[in-house]
């Protein structure tokens, strides 16, 4: 079942370059591992070592973001579209804030 | 260096002027590939803080697409500091995941100066660059023309004039 995945600017070093990839799995978290498979080092920059999701990254299928679908547990569809976007954030303060 | 007209850069500080004390945020988008920052597009501070900024996320979504049906780069992304110098902090560092950009930091903790600086982060590292300011948007043919003002290290409100236009220009930074 393939899935379309937009890879942002810094993550294509690991996909060869590629804007787009494709990959499968019916799950968010079953589609990293599927990409990881052929991309090694890209659930890494996705997935914390405690398995969630990086909070400074946006993933979004179709214009869902993810948060609210279930994160790493929401459903994939043949067809779907899923984009990954670092998030654009930053702050005069030295550390980060809270995580949510 | 950043080349950046002087319409969004005084876009860009008023921005920062209007959300003071919370932190303001957007984007310079341009041609991709051009390093040409043309269309200002200022954000809303999801985080409403005098101490952080971030995109809201279906905006951040919005912004992408929008570029990319338009072939757009993120030429610049700025946003302010209120309190603290305008040099990208550990966070800022930290966080920065768009390494061709130029990130522009604007500091409004003295009311009547702004600091406008440029900076590349690319892997944690901080680069800074000169800033060029031109009347009009730097179109391929008439920049030499119109291009002045380079004060390398952005400090917006020193006065200085600049050897290579015919008559030396002056340079006022907009203090409201």
């Amino acid at each position: 079942m393939a899935i379309e995945v937009r890879i942002p600017t810094i993550l294509r070093s690991y996909t060869g370059g590629a804007k787009v990839v494709e990959g499968k799995g019916d799950s968010l978290a079953a589609l990293i591992d599927d990409l990881d498979s052929r991309h090694p080092g890209l659930r890494d920059r996705l997935v914390t070592s405690d398995g969630a999701l990086h909070r400074f990254v946006n993933v979004y299928v179709n214009d869902e973001d993810v948060r609210f679908t279930g994160a790493l547990d929401a459903v994939l569809r043949e067809g779907d579209s899923v984009t990954i976007l670092p998030a654009v954030a930053g702050g005069a303060v030295g550390g980060l804030p809270p995580t949510g | 260096m950043l080349t950046i007209a002087q319409a969004t850069y005084d876009a860009i500080v008023a921005h920062a002027r209007r959300d003071h004390p919370d932190e303001a945020c957007g984007v310079v988008a341009g041609p991709a590939g051009s390093d040409r920052p043309e269309r200002f597009i200022p954000m809303l501070n999801a985080a409403r803080s005098p101490t952080f900024y971030e995109f809201d996320a279906a905006d951040l979504l919005r912004l992408y697409r929008e570029m990319d049906q338009r072939d757009e780069d993120p030429v610049v992304i700025y946003h302010s500091h209120t309190a603290t110098e305008a040099y990208p902090s550990r966070t800022d560092t930290s966080l920065a995941q768009e390494p061709r950009a130029h990130y522009v930091l604007v500091s409004t903790r003295d009311p009547d100066r702004a600091e406008f600086r440029s900076f590349r982060i690319v892997d944690g590292e901080v680069t800074e660059e000169p800033v060029q300011v031109v009347q009009s948007p730097p179109a391929a043919d008439a920049r030499a023309a119109d291009a002045w003002a380079v004060d390398a290290w952005g400090q917006a409100d020193r006065r200085h004039t600049v050897g290579h236009t015919p008559t030396s220009v002056v340079y006022d930074c907009p203090t409201s």
